[in-house]
């Protein structure tokens, strides 16, 4: 395993922890340790659209999963004044399952996230932030808590930040567990206080968002960026990554490997690296069989395809997504039916239920592949799975839980035809069995 | 003896609450979990009177309440254990975790022991799937959990 020396140019995101990232950075190391500088240097020269210039110039992409560049959501913002407020959601709801990157941005480095908060308000002139929590991230709500007050208490929030006129606050609000929250627009109809389910989408939260106001909505890994880039500037930020893809990503890998957890490493990197020296590779009597790049809703990998770069376009390249991009391996001990049956039942328990395809689908998905698991299936039940994949596809439900549900399935089924063709010829055996059995209890009769 | 009535401190939280937002109304899942974290759980009587205060309509309270996997709505355990059963956790053997657990409370998932000291609840990753299995007893994660620290784990509890 690599030891690694984590420096404010290299690793911008995670240099402040120590080697084993026990140390919560409260807000006097935070200072010490260059924090608020950005937030300094960006009151002192810059005027909002500087900002979002530069973030859109950084080429920074969310790290939620979708993908999507943070300049260009943030310029989406409408550039006339006469609203009176504007928001700034935090999306902090992970409950990916498989990842468990924003939890240590969160738990361990409240106040970088703080500090990108307050110069994502500042660039798209919001007065108000909210940290959408998931409700089971109680250290996260308390380390949040206190590391609010303390910027509060030093000025970097609440009215005239810093002897400006910018003002801008904080307030944690915290869910209360469901999966749905996390997709941006049901995030806000949540934080209102209504029933969580997706809206239709135009219009986009940049127009109409949070209470019909304009709302921007940034992940966690995402915001936490943004000091290190207003600090170093835009060639530092693209020239720390080896692929298109610029700046560095939290990623890991967990399952039956020698050292799971989750590294702060540049864009383009190996997915062999990764396991390999990060995570130690697989551990003694344990051979990958398949592995996910970026969570539960991502297409499965074989392991050839290890040698890939961990960015967006070459994930997709070979068919599946980078998503939150920490992944996690298969071993040969698994079996892939019983693994995608995990995985869609937490799909169907999260549906909103708002659409019929993916209300209705999710569960009749979980039904065949517990008839797969139990030996019950006949070939025609894969064909009901392959068409329930196309009517659950993109475009035919109100949002991307549907679709992402059915990603693994249908790799799975494209990956490993034969798993789950054995599980329908076990049952074939069967029949004939109990057939030849009652042929020869017949044949007792004659 | 149960009382039906939002205490002081209940009627006080929730009203700072509210000050967070333009709406009141956004302040339901915190009021909801403020009630819950004094009483357990929340009975139709204190949606009457938590509704009341937001403004809103009982049924309005209801969407909320009944949608999230963290509010209660009867009686729960004094302790909630729950335990990570999505795919990591699963690789690395919730089921037989699960199982100890249903062996030693004598229970099945989502339901409580007839003593009230504990209700077994799945719950979805928890964001430890580095250290899978996981398990969370009240508000504390307890990580690489197996069978021999599960009985100690659960013997701390009050
Ligand atoms: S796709 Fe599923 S989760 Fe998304 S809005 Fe439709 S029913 Fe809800
Ligand atoms: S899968 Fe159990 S903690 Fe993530």
């Amino acid at each position: 395993m690599k030891k690694h020396i984590r420096t404010a140019e290299t690793h911008p995101l995670t240099w402040r922890l120590n080697q084993s990232y026990s140390n919560i950075v409260w807000a006097s190391e935070y200072c010490k340790k260059n924090g608020y500088s950005a937030l300094h240097i960006m009151l002192k020269n810059m005027i909002p659209k500087d900002v979002v210039q530069m973030i859109t110039e950084s080429k920074l992409r969310g790290r939620g999963g979708a993908g999507f560049y943070t300049g260009i959501k943030w310029s989406l913002m409408p550039q006339k004044k006469d609203y009176q407020a504007r928001y700034l959601l935090c999306n902090a709801d992970e409950m990916e399952p498989g990842t468990y990157k924003d939890r240590l941005l969160l738990e361990k480095l409240p106040h970088q996230l703080l500090e990108g908060m307050i110069i994502a308000g500042f660039a798209i002139e919001a007065s108000m932030g909210y940290i959408f929590l998931r409700g089971e991230y109680i250290d996260a709500a308390y380390n949040l808590k206190r590391a609010i007050l303390e910027a509060r208490k030093l000025g970097y929030l609440g009215k005239n930040i810093l002897g400006t006129n910018f003002n801008f606050d904080i307030v944690l609000h915290t869910g209360a567990g469901r999966y749905i929250c996390g997709e941006e627009t049901a995030l806000i109809n949540s934080l209102e206080g209504n029933r969580p389910n997706p809206r239709i989408k135009p219009p986009f939260p940049a127009l109409i968002g949070l209470w019909g106001k304009p709302t921007c909505v940034n992940n966690v890994e995402t915001l936490s960026n943004i000091p290190s880039i207003i600090l170093n500037g835009v060639s530092w930020y693209k020239e720390i990554s080896l692929s298109d893809d610029t700046g560095t990503k939290l990623m890991g890998f967990s399952g039956q490997v020698n050292n799971p957890g989750v590294w702060e490493v540049p864009f383009g990197i190996s997915a062999r690296e990764l396991l390999e020296d990060y995570a130690g590779g697989m551990k003694k009597g344990f051979v990958l069989k398949a592995w996910q790049p970026g969570g539960a809703s991502t297409d499965f990998l074989l392991p050839e395809t290890l040698d890939v770069k961990m960015d967006f376009s070459s994930i997709a390249n070979i068919g599946s997504r980078f998503g939150t991009g920490v992944a996690m391996v298969v071993d040969h001990t698994v079996s892939i039916v019983s693994l995608v049956l995990n995985l869609e039942k937490f799909f169907a328990r999260e549906s909103c239920g708002l659409c019929t395809p993916c209300r209705e689908g999710l569960p009749w998905i979980v039904k065949i592949l517990q008839s797969f698991e139990n030996g019950s299936a006949t070939i025609n039940d894969l064909d009901i799975l392959e068409d329930l994949c196309f009517q659950l596809g993109p475009g035919k439900t109100l949002c991307a839980h549907a679709p992402g549900a059915i990603q693994p399935l249908q790799s799975a089924i494209k990956l490993f035809q034969l798993d789950f063709k054995k599980c329908i010829m076990n049952i074939n055996q069967k029949m004939s069995d109990t057939r030849n059995k009652t042929n020869s209890i017949f044949e007792l009769f004659l | 003896m149960l009382n039906n009535k939002l205490n002081d401190i209940e009627l006080y939280k929730i009203i700072e609450e509210t000050k967070h937002y333009e709406d009141k109304k956004a302040a339901s899942i915190e009021a909801l979990k403020i009630v819950q974290n004094s009483r357990g759980w929340i009975s139709d009587q204190l949606m009457y009177e938590i509704s009341a205060i937001l403004c809103i309509s009982v049924s309005q309270l209801e969407e909320i309440a009944t949608f999230y996997s963290q509010i209660y709505r009867q009686p729960v355990g004094r302790n909630i254990i729950k335990y990570c059963d999505s795919v990591v956790c699963y690789m690395m053997g919730c089921n037989k975790i699960q199982l100890i657990l249903e062996d030693i409370l004598k229970i099945k998932p989502g339901c409580t022991t007839i003593d009230h000291k504990f209700t077994l609840l799945p719950i979805s990753c928890l964001g430890n799937c580095d250290k899978a299995p996981v398990l969370m007893i009240n508000s504390i994660t307890y990580s690489n959990v197996n069978s021999t620290c599960i009985p100690i784990l659960l013997e701390k509890c009050k």
